[in-house]
C-alpha cells in the first residue's frame, strides 16, 4: 500500500510546480503585453482619456476630466455605494423608462442588423 | 534518506492516517478553506492587475485640466479663456478639449462623445469603442443615427472600431470631428467643455496650477495626481465592499476552523496520552500536529491560488464579472496583465496558512505536556 | 537491573487533596526475570510501574536502570530511554481507533526515525510470531480483546525493548486468553526480556512463567 505521505507530498509538490509555473508565466505574459500596454497609454496621451471605461451607465463614473471633482465619492461615506453597479439588482423599470413614450427611439435606428 | 527526514515522513503519515478517519469533515474543511483562499486571491489578484494597469496606462492623462465653474457647478470654457491663459512657464501645450456625454435609449447606456481634429476624424463619419460596436452591432463602414438633445437626427458613417486591445479605455467612446460636435451639442463657437495642460516637469505642476487660479478665479485645476487619487479610493473603495460582503464568510470560516483545529476532543487527548507513553516526546507531538497544520493550509493556499490565478486571468475573472458588472451595458471585454506582487502573496499567505497552523498548536500544547502516565490512571 | 530506593509518590502535592500512592519503597528487580506484583486496587502497584517505566518521576528516592540514576533526568532523556528500553501493554490496551493494527505497532518506531520498510518487516515478523498476520490490514476495534492484546504486545515489542512492563495483562480476557498470554510470557523470558507486571488474577500469579512475586499494600511492599 503506498504510504500516505507520499501522495500528499507529491500532491504539495505539484502545487509548488503550480506556483511557480504560474510566476513564471505572469513574468513572460508582462513582456507580452508591453505593446498592447504602450499603445493604450498612448491612446490615452492622444485622447486625454483618465479613467478606465468600466462602469458607464451614469455619467459621473465615467468623466474624461472628473466632470464634478469627488462626485465619485460625494455620496454620503456610509453609502453603500457609489456606482448604480454596484447593486446587483437593477433599478425599478419606471426609472429607466423613456418619459417621451410616444416617441419611437428612432436613434436607435441603424444600418446594420442589429 | 536520513532518519530525521524519515521521521518527518512517518509524522505525515501518522497524522494522514488519523484525518482519512474522518475523512468527509476533513475534506470538507480543505475544500471550504480552498475556496476561501480562491474568492481572496481572486479579489487581490484582480484588484492588483487593474490598478496596475490603470496606473501604467493613465500615466499618460494630462498633467492638469482647467474647468470653469459656476456656482460649484462644471461649466463651459468662454471664448478667450485659452488666450487669457497666455505663456505659462513649464506648460508645453494647451488645448481647449470638447467632450460630453450622450444617453443613447436603445441601449439605455452613456456614450462618451469627444471631438477630435479634422487630420483623425472625417465631418460626418465617427470612431466607436469595441464595446459600443459590439452591442450596437456596428462594424466598419455602417451607418448609425444619433438623436440630437434637440431632437434633430444625425447619421454618422463608422470610419474605424477602435481597437479591442483599447476597450478598458475606450468601450464608450464616440469620436467625431469639431464640427460635427458643435452642429450635434449645439455647442456655442469658441467654447469649449475643458481645458488641458501638459506640463513637462512634475516638479512644476502645483506652481502651474497656482498660477492659474490665480489668473482664472472661476476655474479650477484639477491635477493628475489627484485625479488618479480619486480613482484609487474608489478602487479600494469596492474593493473595501467586496471585503466587507466576505468579512462574514471569513469570519465564518475562522470559526469553523478555531472549532475543529482547537477543540481538542476527549478521544485526541487520550491519543496524544498513548503516543507519549509509548515513547514519542512533547516535541514529536507537535510536531505532528504542525505538519497536520502545514500539510492542509498549504494544500489549501495553493490550490486556492492557482485556481484563482487561472479564474482571473484566463476566464476573466467569471466570477466576479457579475458583481463588478452590475447592470453597466457598455461593460468591455478586456484581459489583464497577470501581475502577481510578491507582497501580495506573501501577505494572503500569512494571513490563511500562519492563523490555522497556530489555531491547531494551542491546544495541542497544553495536551501534549500532560503527563505520559496518564494513561495508567 | 533495576534498582529503586526509599522511592515515595505524591499526587497532587502540596494541595488539600494530597495522596501519598507510595511510602518509601525499596526494591532491586533481576534481569531476565517475569516480576509480579500483586495486590489491592490502590495499593500503589501501577504507580510503581510508571516510576520504573520511566513515565513518571518519584516523587522523592532514586530509581537505578543499569547502574545509571535515572530519577533526575530531564524528560528527553527519559522519553528515549522509554522508547528503547521499555515496552508497555496497558490493561485497556490502549490502541489508536482507526488505525489498522499494522500501522499501530510500528508506532512506537516513528520518533527513532528508522526506514518505514524495516519497521514494517519487524511488525509482520512479530505478528507470525503471535500468530496475527492475517489481521494485520484490518482496523484495531474489528479486533476481538484477545487480538487486541496480541496487537498491544507487539506495539511493546517492535523497539525490542530490554524491559516488558505489562499492567494487568488479562484483566479483560478469559481464562484461555489469559493462558496464552502466559505462554507468550515464557516465550519473553526465553528471550532474555525482563518483565514487570500487575496483577492479582491468580492464574498468573501463581502461574510457573512467573518468577517472583511481590506483594504490596497501601503503598508499601508486604513481603515477598
Amino acid at each position: 500500500m503506498p504510504r500516505p505521505s507520499t501522495f500528499a507530498l507529491s500532491l504539495l509538490g505539484l502545487l509548488v510546480c503550480g506556483l511557480l509555473g504560474v510566476l513564471a508565466e505572469s513574468l513572460l505574459s508582462t513582456a507580452r503585453h508591453q505593446a498592447r500596454l504602450d499603445a493604450n497609454r498612448e491612446l490615452v496621451a492622444r485622447l486625454g482619456l483618465t479613467d478606465l471605461a468600466l462602469f458607464t451607465e451614469a455619467r459621473y463614473t465615467r468623466h474624461p476630466s472628473q466632470a464634478d471633482l469627488h462626485s465619485a465619492l460625494q455620496d454620503h461615506p456610509g453609502a453603500f455605494d457609489h456606482f448604480p453597479s454596484g447593486s446587483l439588482l437593477a433599478p425599478p423599470a419606471h426609472l429607466t423608462r423613456l418619459h417621451d413614450e410616444t416617441h419611437e427611439p428612432v436613434a436607435g435606428k441603424t444600418t446594420s442588423p442589429d | 534518506m536520513s532518519p530525521w527526514l524519515e521521521k518527518q515522513r512517518h509524522l505525515i503519515d501518522f497524522t494522514l492516517a488519523s484525518l482519512a478517519r474522518r475523512k468527509t469533515r476533513n475534506l470538507g474543511l480543505l475544500v471550504v478553506y480552498t475556496l476561501l483562499v480562491f474568492v481572496l486571491a481572486s479579489l487581490t489578484l484582480y484588484s492588483n492587475a487593474l490598478r496596475s494597469e490603470a496606473k501604467y496606462v493613465l500615466a499618460g492623462s494630462p498633467e492638469v485640466i482647467l474647468q470653469r465653474m459656476v456656482a460649484g457647478r462644471h461649466d463651459l470654457i468662454p471664448p478667450g479663456y485659452l488666450e487669457k491663459i497666455g505663456r505659462i512657464r513649464g506648460v508645453q501645450k494647451k488645448e481647449g478639449r470638447l467632450w460630453g456625454y450622450y444617453y443613447d435609449p436603445v441601449l439605455k447606456a452613456n456614450y462618451t462623445f469627444m471631438a477630435r481634429p479634422a487630420s483623425e476624424v472625417a465631418d460626418g463619419s465617427i470612431m466607436v469603442g469595441e464595446a459600443l460596436a459590439r452591442e450596437r452591432g456596428l462594424a466598419r463602414n455602417n451607418t448609425i443615427s444619433f438623436r440630437s438633445y434637440s431632437g434633430k437626427l444625425f447619421s454618422f458613417e463608422v470610419a474605424a472600431v477602435l481597437s479591442p486591445d483599447s476597450e478598458l479605455l475606450s468601450a464608450d467612446l464616440v469620436l467625431l470631428s469639431e464640427g460635427d460636435f458643435r452642429r450635434f451639442f449645439e455647442y456655442p463657437d469658441g467654447h469649449y467643455t475643458d481645458i488641458a495642460l501638459s506640463v513637462a516637469n512634475p516638479q512644476e505642476v502645483r506652481n502651474v496650477a497656482a498660477k492659474l487660479t490665480a489668473t482664472l478665479p472661476d476655474s479650477r485645476p484639477i491635477l493628475r495626481e489627484e485625479v488618479q487619487r480619486t480613482y484609487q479610493s474608489v478602487f479600494d473603495w469596492r474593493e473595501g465592499i467586496l471585503l466587507t460582503v466576505l468579512a462574514g464568510a471569513i469570519l465564518a470560516f475562522a470559526i469553523l476552523a478555531w472549532e475543529k483545529a482547537s477543540g481538542l476532543s476527549a478521544e485526541e487527548k487520550r491519543e496524544i496520552g498513548i503516543l507519549k507513553a509509548i515513547g514519542w516526546e512533547t516535541g514529536d507531538v507537535i510536531r505532528m500536529k504542525i505538519w497536520e497544520g502545514l500539510l492542509i493550509s498549504l494544500t489549501a493556499f495553493l490550490g486556492g491560488f492557482l485556481a484563482a490565478y487561472v479564474h482571473v486571468f484566463h476566464f476573466g475573472a467569471a466570477v466576479f464579472t457579475p458583481v463588478l458588472k452590475g447592470w453597466s451595458v457598455l461593460y468591455p471585454k478586456f484581459a489583464l496583465v497577470p501581475a502577481v506582487d510578491g507582497l501580495q502573496v506573501a501577505t494572503l499567505f500569512f494571513f490563511t496558512v500562519f492563523p490555522y497552523t497556530a489555531a491547531i498548536l494551542v491546544p495541542i500544547w497544553r495536551a501534549a505536556i500532560t503527563d505520559p502516565d496518564a494513561v495508567m490512571r | 537491573m533495576i534498582e529503586l530506593s526509599n522511592i515515595r509518590k505524591a499526587f497532587n502535592q502540596g494541595r488539600s487533596n494530597e495522596y501519598w500512592a507510595l511510602h518509601g519503597i525499596d526494591l532491586s528487580i533481576e534481569a531476565g526475570k517475569v516480576t509480579a506484583f500483586r495486590g489491592p486496587s490502590g495499593s500503589g502497584k501501577t504507580t510503581l510501574l510508571t516510576i520504573v517505566g520511566c513515565l513518571s518521576r518519584p516523587t522523592s528516592g532514586r530509581v537505578r536502570f543499569k547502574g545509571e540514576d535515572i530519577s533526575a533526568l530531564p524528560e528527553r532523556f527519559l522519553t528515549d530511554i522509554r522508547r528503547q528500553s521499555f515496552g508497555f501493554v496497558f490493561q485497556q490496551f490502549n490502541l489508536i481507533k482507526g488505525l489498522s493494527a499494522l500501522e499501530n505497532v510500528i508506532l512506537p518506531a516513528f520518533p527513532s526515525g528508522r526506514p518505514r520498510a524495516e519497521l514494517v518487516a519487524r511488525a509482520d515478523e512479530l505478528f507470525a510470531r503471535l500468530q496475527l498476520a492475517h489481521r494485520a490490514q484490518a482496523k484495531v476495534e474489528w479486533l476481538s480483546g484477545g487480538e487486541q492484546q496480541r496487537v498491544a504486545i507487539a506495539r511493546a515489542l517492535i523497539n525490542d525493548p530490554e524491559v516488558i512492563i505489562a499492567d494487568e495483562p488479562t484483566a479483560n480476557l478469559d481464562t484461555a486468553l489469559s493462558m496464552e498470554f502466559m505462554a507468550i510470557l515464557e516465550g519473553f523470558t526465553a528471550a532474555g526480556k525482563t518483565v514487570l507486571l500487575t496483577s492479582h488474577d491468580p492464574l498468573v500469579v501463581e502461574s510457573s512463567a512467573v518468577h517472583r512475586v511481590v506483594g504490596m499494600r497501601d503503598g508499601r511492599l508486604i513481603g515477598d
